[in-house]
């Protein structure tokens, strides 16, 4: 026995003794885990927290979390004699004085933006490829609790700093508040500690900023990659790989080294862009006063697509009986985004009472293979896109010269007409690539070759495909409508007949599909 | 000449001698467009107001009225003064080229003595604001750069944007990047208020304190950007912009890689 | 059983072909070269992060194409973290794809649902347990229970009441009062009626006890924005003009939509723009909404001059600055 196999004997000798962990162990480095890229965005939203968990603590102990005006006397000379919260000014000491600071406020801000972005990413990913149904709905509905609480936590985390720019963020945050009826005044100077902005809102999300919500995180992020851990994660279609197996690298050793070797790599594009990108510059900014404003105020990206939506909004507000009701806030503030994050969040449940499909589903679908579920993917992006665009549309109109009054009337009416044209030619297209798909399996690929037959006709040779390519392309279940009776064999009339009739509609919608090839065609080809 | 026809056929001859052709005739442009500029220039070397007349009547008076008094398309310069004039077509706003939404800022079609004589010509008119003097304008000395950050983010930035880069209007219009104007040219826009911009009157913003906003002008343009590029100062678009982008697309391609089988 | 490695059944996919490491030494010595040359890298990354931290003053300026002038000690130290970070990364990724085994194994999956015995074991214990319970016997219990736990909900919420003070009539109030002068901001200032031409703008703040150490509440409400037009401009009802002083008009700068600071005056068509949602708001007609989700006018101030000329406030705002909110009585 070598050195090292007699140390690590006796560790795991002393670890097994007292815990009995030989079998879990084995177990756990025997597991495997298919790989695709795709697949590493839920990685990059990891790494990133671990990321912004690390630059975060160094961050702290720096900040002082306190609106109290000080008068600054740093390093920064446009700011000298300035009077400003000891928010701001911590920060501009963090920037300037503290070496290795402001590359560290960047690192947070970008892997900030990089979660958010992952985040993205990791559930169009989740939606596309239908990894969200049985059994993994619940995971699913942790995913969009983490995408909430990312929203808060970032919105909080630029706020922190008190400057000119994430102070009007505040600001508008305040109104949104205010704004709810009957209780939005009550519950804005309870969590503002007064009227805005007050001196105790920072103290505050600082501590929902460091504590709170990152416990929150730590503990939903962990339910979530152990449901992953012991659900196994699903696998593309593709030669060996079934409903009931995963097909993949070994954690030990392969598993281990990419991942995480992953994780630094994800670091260290970070670090990058912390060190060669600048971001958020809030000695530009200046502190925050209510009385001042920039041109092109806006929030970070992944609040932006609600800017857009309170900007295009229509001017209506209900005043009767003394009182006012904020239509033209409530609406794309929070009835909007209500409706949409629970559609969200339910989503599984829907589709499946849709499908009327109760099974378990371990291989992903291709997502031309799903047409209604893809369009629908690409109406929301187009949703978000369109109000993500005129969040930006001042920026927009000063570099491309255009006017944002244009900009502001294109939103209003293409947030009603362009999601729906999306969501047809999305359709079309997958119901067009499952064709091609066809297309290839029965006849192969065009080669691009042209043969002239003795008879004089010229015919295009098809070179025909890989057998694992034909497996892919048969190895997804035709889709069926529902089936659902009106009237039982007794001619009993089956209750609830406005819900079957639309969930017949909406099955027989989902359904829409080009029939796959089957065994005789493929005989019959053979043949030819 | 035979060694070069070797190669006609070569795959990169076209794009070359594409590419040749545009800097000839670019070039050729350049030096010809400028040659004709030169003779038009007219050497006078006092401003006076008979001069200022003669260049009015030729190249303003089409849109401004022969007596300055305006028009359907152009207001009156009776009482604007020598610093909007100077402004105007010092800035080279004026002569407006394209009726679009507003002038813009553009190389000058007149030269000092030209824009001077104007002035000279303008401020004859009627009493306005006058050009400031070079002793008037020494910002460095007179300025505070913290006072003048203030006054900045208080009357200018909620137009030209936390650090001069210029803003939307409504309709189209915009307010103008601050970067790379000269003093004078900053100083003769507040006191006189060109386009969409409002009047700073020096009892409600002194003339120290337009000093004091000139000093931060100057010193935020000269500042670099502390903590890397920047695409822009424009705020939180572009930086998302570039995390997706970059950060992202980065990210993606090494997953990419990291996913493939060795060869 | 379930975790056990088997290889791919052959018959089922072809073997994937060897990997050039696989089967030639030098492409392998290569590799293997080729990993400790990332390594290497990382370590220079570390080097450049220690040797910019420690030796490399803090007011170097560098100037890097395209970026410009950089801090170099900013930029030494990220440049450096992110080599070391990054190659480290690389390094391993490039190690396992090529050195590490390449055979892909399967894991089977087993059914999630429990057999039918665990079911009906689990619920032949919880039956017992919650027949153990006996709330269903014991009335008494349940009903002292019900009542403790419902009392016991209210303290937490309670405990959280002195977060903040009632509203009150705090949003309705602000520091301009009858008499109050018009001070400018920044610079406290008072204004004659004569220091404004046409077309100027001035933002304006109250005068009040402390002007040096106004709360920013204060100026969350009271900024006020003064511009001067000529009086023939105007659209007003007489109520409304009668609150103008030569031409002069005072509009709150809160904005009526979500408050952000309205100052965006555009002299020639006479609209203020909001910046934050592109509310815009007509000058000559009282401030009138004519674009944007803003849903009332900017509150007007009466102003007048007071005996030394100076502008004042004639009586304080008729209505709550700022969003809108539940209370608020909107006529």
């Amino acid at each position: 026995m070598t050195t090292t196999e007699k140390i690590v004997g006796n560790t795991a000798n002393f670890v097994d003794e007292r815990l009995g962990a030989a079998k879990w162990v084995k177990k756990s480095l025997n597991k495997v885990f298919p790989d695709h890229w795709s697949f590493m965005f839920g990685e990059v939203c990891m790494y990133s927290f671990v990321i912004l968990l690390l630059s975060g603590t160094f961050l702290t102990l720096w900040f002082d979390p306190s609106q109290k005006d000080v008068i600054y006397n740093g390093a920064y000379e446009p700011l000298k004699g300035l009077k400003m919260s000891a928010a701001y000014a911590s920060t501009l000491n963090i920037s300037f004085e503290v070496r290795g600071g402001l590359l560290m406020r960047q690192i947070h801000h970008w892997a900030a933006n990089i979660f958010m972005a992952a985040i993205v990413a990791h559930l169009l990913r989740v939606f596309f490829t239908g990894a969200f149904r049985k059994p993994r709905e619940f995971n699913w509905i942790l995913g969009i609790l983490l995408l909430t609480l990312g929203l808060v936590e970032g919105l909080f985390g630029y706020s922190l700093p008190d400057d000119l720019l994430s102070g009007t963020g505040l600001r508008i945050t305040s109104a949104i508040i205010q704004a709810i009826p009957v209780v939005g005044t009550y519950v804005s100077f309870f969590l503002f500690g007064g009227a805005f902005p007050g001196t105790d809102f920072i103290p505050r999300i600082f501590t929902l900023h460091i504590l709170l919500i990152p416990g929150i995180f730590l503990a939903v992020i962990t339910i979530h990659v152990m449901l992953v851990w012991y659900q196994k994660h699903t696998q593309f279609p593709g030669v060996g790989r079934t409903e009931t197996n995963v097909v993949g690298h070994p954690i030990l050793p392969v598993y281990m080294a990419k991942a995480g070797g992953f994780f630094f790599v994800v670091f260290g594009i970070t670090a990058f862009l912390g060190a060669v990108a600048s971001i958020n510059p809030i000695w530009l900014y200046g502190p925050y006063t209510p009385g001042q404003i920039s041109a092109g105020s806006q929030p970070d990206w992944y609040m932006g697509w609600l800017d857009g939506l309170v900007r295009m909004a229509p001017p209506l507000e209900t005043h009767a009986f003394g009182h006012t009701i904020s239509w033209n806030i409530l609406i794309p503030a929070v009835i909007v985004p209500g409706i949409i994050f629970t559609g969200m969040a339910l989503y599984p449940f829907i589709e499946s009472w849709i499908t009327g499909d109760k099974r378990e589903h371990h291989l992903l679908d291709r997502p031309r293979n799903v047409p209604n579920r893809t369009a629908l993917g690409v109406m929301s992006v187009t949703f978000v896109m369109i109000s993500l665009i005129n969040g930006g549309n001042d920026i927009i109109a000063t570099n491309f010269d255009l006017s944002i009054n244009q900009i502001m009337w294109f939103s209003r009416i293409g947030i009603f007409i362009l999601p729906p044209l999306a969501f047809i030619i999305t359709k079309r297209l997958c119901l067009s690539l499952q064709r091609a798909d066809r297309e290839l399996l029965l006849h192969g690929a065009e080669s691009g070759r042209l043969l002239r037959l003795p008879h004089g006709e010229f015919v295009e040779v098809h070179t025909p495909i890989s057998p694992e390519k034909a497996f892919l392309l048969q190895s997804h279940e035709q889709l069926t409508p529902l089936e659902i009776e009106d009237v039982d064999a007794r001619g009993v009339r089956r209750p609830g007949a406005i819900k079957n009739k639309i969930q017949r509609r909406l099955s027989k919608a989902h359904a829409v599909s080009v029939p796959k090839v089957t065994e005789q065609e493929l005989k019959e080809i053979e043949n030819h | 000449m035979k060694r070069l026809s070797r190669y006609r056929r070569h795959k990169s001859a076209g794009p070359l001698l594409l590419i040749f052709a545009l800097l000839a005739i670019g070039t050729t442009f350049s030096v010809a467009s400028a040659a004709v500029k030169e003779s038009q220039s007219v050497s006078a070397r006092t401003a006076s107001i008979a001069e200022g007349q003669q260049i009015f009547l030729k190249g303003c008076s089409s849109c401004h009225g022969l007596n300055a008094e305006g028009g359907a398309v152009a207001p009156s310069l009776i009482g604007t003064g020598a610093a909007s004039v100077d402004f105007q077509v010092g800035t080279g706003r004026m002569p407006m080229a394209d009726m679009s939404t507003q002038a813009m800022r553009k190389a000058p079609v007149y030269n000092e003595e030209e824009v001077a004589a104007l002035a000279v010509y303008v401020a004859s008119l009627a009493p306005g604001p006058a050009i400031p003097e070079e002793s008037a304008l020494n910002y460095e000395r007179d300025g505070n750069s913290a006072q003048g950050g203030e006054l900045f983010r208080n009357n200018c930035a909620m137009c030209h944007n936390f650090a001069g880069q210029g803003g939307a209007l409504s309709q189209g219009k915009y307010a103008p990047t601050l970067m790379g104007v000269e003093p004078k040219h900053i100083y003769e826009a507040m006191v006189t208020g060109p386009q969409s911009m409002p009047v700073f009157s020096d009892k409600t913003i002194t003339p120290a304190e337009k000093l004091s906003v000139i000093k931060w002008i100057k010193a935020a343009e000269a500042e670099p950007n502390l903590g890397g590029a920047t695409m822009g100062r424009i705020g939180p678009v572009t930086e998302g912009l570039l995390a997706w982008v970059l950060g992202l697309g980065l990210l993606i391609g090494i997953a990419v890689w990291l996913t493939t089988r060795a060869r | 059983m379930s975790n056990e490695l088997t290889p791919i059944d052959d018959s089922v996919a072809p073997q994937h072909a060897p990997r050039a490491t696989d089967i030639n030494p030098v492409s392998e010595k290569r590799a293997e070269q080729q990993v400790a040359i990332l390594f290497g890298l990382s370590g220079v990354g570390s080097v450049l992060l220690i040797y910019s931290y420690i030796f490399v003053a803090d007011n170097v300026f560098i100037f890097i194409p395209i970026m410009g002038n950089q801090n170099a000690q900013q930029l030494g130290i990220g440049i450096g973290m992110a080599m070391s970070l990054f190659f480290i990364g690389i390094a391993a990724i490039h190690w396992a794809k090529t050195l590490m085994p390449d055979k892909e194994v399967v894991n089977h999956r087993h059914e999630f649902r429990s057999s039918d015995e665990d079911r009906a074991e689990l619920v032949q214990t919880v039956k017992e347990g919650v027949a153990g319970v006996q709330l269903g016997r014991r009335k008494l219990i349940k009903r002292s229970l019900g009542a403790a736990v419902g009392l016991f909900a209210l303290p937490p919420v309670l405990l959280l009441r002195d977060l903040g003070p009632l509203p009150g009539k705090q949003l309705e109030m602000t520091n301009w009062k009858a008499g109050t002068r018009l001070l400018t901001d920044p610079g406290n200032r008072p204004i004659l009626a004569s220091d404004l031409e046409v077309g100027a703008v001035v933002q304006v703040l109250p005068a009040v006890d402390h002007e040096d150490e106004r709360p920013l509440s204060d100026i969350a409400k009271d900024p006020v924005l003064l511009i001067r037009l000529r009086p023939q401009d105007f659209q007003l009802t007489p109520e409304k003009f009668a609150m103008t002083h030569e031409g002069i008009i005072a509009f709150s700068k809160i904005c009526s939509h979500m408050g952000c600071a309205v100052a965006l005056y555009e002299q020639q068509t006479k609209h203020l723009l909001c910046p934050c949602h592109q509310s815009t708001f007509d000058v000559t007609r009282g401030a009138k909404v004519i674009f944007g989700p803003a849903a009332r006018p900017l509150p007007q101030l009466d102003i007048t001059v007071d005996a030394e000329g100076y502008l004042v406030s004639r009586a304080p705002f008729n209505e709550a600055v700022g969003p809108s909110f539940w209370e608020r009585n909107s006529q």
